[in-house]
């Protein structure tokens, strides 16, 4: 079947290396997504915080394009693009009078069919048994902090995936990598997110405590599934280690990393030489 | 019966509807504040924002400093025992307190934040990342000129140049146009 591909704005601004990542690696499993044409951005935290309608809008006129150009199916490796389209398609097929408004403002018809995947929904159904299958170079030296942050589970009734306070998909993936995941208890705390500009100390404590627990529980790195999670990890580690004086150095990798990796691709090919820990 | 018209709702009720949610199921158990992670950095926590609604204190949370400072993580609706949509209620608050002006003066700089964000999306239909910096600088320096402010974060942009990662010129859709309607339509309080 067809698997269209919602970017979302990270991963077309400076989260690319995580598209990059996720090609690669996909493309190896023979996954090839057809990107949405003429998407738009789902509108973020920025939409739902400050114009609800907007908020549904913005995931509709995605939801619509994506039928009109014959997708059943579609990926949306940033869990808040993936949690915000999936809101906004519950919403529609809940209440009929929302759904035609809201087709008419996005002058496009919506059914909510599009079935909207996040990476690990992606790669669950390549198979575990495939993957694990075509693992070239076991990732046995690793012994990943999975983490999951808010969106991927939360809210529990829109996102429908994992279990919202123990998910262990993650650590399902990475197991058949040959990697060790270590138990620890920030698996689904909040990383600060969309604060980084705005309110950076947010972002440095939550993200700090993270980190910390992490290496407190013997992970030799970390592995997200979410740009956002990814720039607040990786990006500002280095910030995070000035401010509260410690040394953390925890490489941080995408899911399909990880994959990509066990699947005999090289660290340039995914993309990992341009993250900022390494 | 006659309809209720919009002008007949108070703001709670406002809220609940943006939240489709119900505030008078909370009974006040506390299990939304004792898991949100920024309740340390809250003046009101966010039980404590559902019981002002309950109680018609609408305009005082609208005014609190704790809705600016949730970060959405959605943990309080996840765990509440009564299914209270508190992250969907703290959005309501920051779409009424926008609305009625009464943002607190010390959390300008998020709203900053996000009024740029979607002002970048309603010309661009995607984000153009050194377009919303300058923007979002150019909107909280009014409120808070400092040099300091105008230049933090500018050191990574080299580290990002060298990772490839930095975009002088983000994407732009094609229809434009469209875009443009639809925030046009989601603002008119036409399509309320």
């Amino acid at each position: 079947m067809r698997l269209g591909y919602y970017p979302g704005c990270a991963l077309h601004g400076s989260s690319n290396d995580y598209e990059q990542s996720l090609r690669a690696c996909l493309g190896k499993l023979e996954v090839e997504p057809e990107e949405i044409r003429e998407w738009v951005c789902c509108g973020a935290t920025a939409a739902h915080s400050l114009n609800h309608k907007l908020s549904i809008a913005l995931p509709g006129r995605n939801l619509a394009l994506a039928e009109q150009q014959g997708f059943e199916e579609m990926l949306a490796p940033c869990p808040l693009c993936s949690m915000q389209l999936l809101k906004a398609s519950k919403l529609i097929k809940e209440d009929d009078g929302l759904r035609r408004e809201i087709s008419s403002i996005v002058e496009g018809e919506i059914s909510g069919r599009v079935n909207v995947l996040n990476l690990i929904q992606v790669f669950q159904q390549v198979g575990l048994d495939r993957i694990k299958g075509a693992v070239k170079k076991p990732l046995t030296d690793l012994k990943p902090a999975c983490y999951y942050g808010c969106l991927l589970v939360r809210p529990p009734e829109v996102v429908k995936f994992d279990d919202p306070e123990q998910p262990s998909s993650m650590e399902a993936i990475v197991n058949a990598l040959g990697a060790m995941p270590v138990e620890w208890n920030f698996r689904t705390e909040c990383c600060g997110a969309g604060m980084t500009m705005a309110k950076e100390e947010t972002v440095l404590d939550l993200s700090h405590r993270i980190l910390t627990d992490a290496q407190q529980h013997g992970a030799n790195c970390l592995v997200t599934a979410c740009p956002m999670c990814h720039v607040n990890l990786d990006m500002k580690q280095y910030d995070i280690e000035r401010s509260y004086s410690v040394v953390i150095k925890l490489p941080v990798y995408y899911l399909s990393d990880l994959v990509g990796l066990a699947l005999g691709i090289s660290r340039e090919a995914l993309g990992i030489d341009r993250h900022f820990v390494t | 019966m006659e309809p209720v018209l919009p002008e007949n709702l108070t703001d709670a009720d406002l809220i609940e509807a943006l939240a489709h949610t119900h505030l008078a199921d909370c009974y006040q158990c506390g299990k939304c504040t004792a898991g949100c992670p920024m309740a340390a950095a809250m003046d009101v926590m966010p039980n404590q924002l559902v019981r002002m609604l309950q109680l018609g204190q609408a305009l005082e949370a609208m005014k609190s400093n704790a809705i600016w400072a949730c970060v959405s993580c959605q943990t309080c609706s996840a765990r509440c025992p009564k299914s209270v949509d508190c992250a969907g209620i703290m959005d309501g608050l920051r779409e009424l307190s926008l609305q009625r002006g009464a943002a607190s003066p010390a959390q300008r700089r998020v709203l900053a934040f996000q009024q740029a964000f979607l002002d970048n999306i309603r010309r661009n239909g995607r984000l153009d990342e050194i377009e919303l910096i300058a923007e979002f600088k150019l909107r909280a320096l009014r409120h808070e000129p400092s040099l300091r402010f105008l230049f933090k974060g500018s050191m990574v942009a080299p580290a990002l140049q060298h990772r490839r990662k930095l975009h002088l010129r983000g994407e732009k859709v094609k229809d434009r146009d469209v875009v443009r309607r639809i925030f046009e339509r989601c603002t008119d309080g036409k399509h309320a």
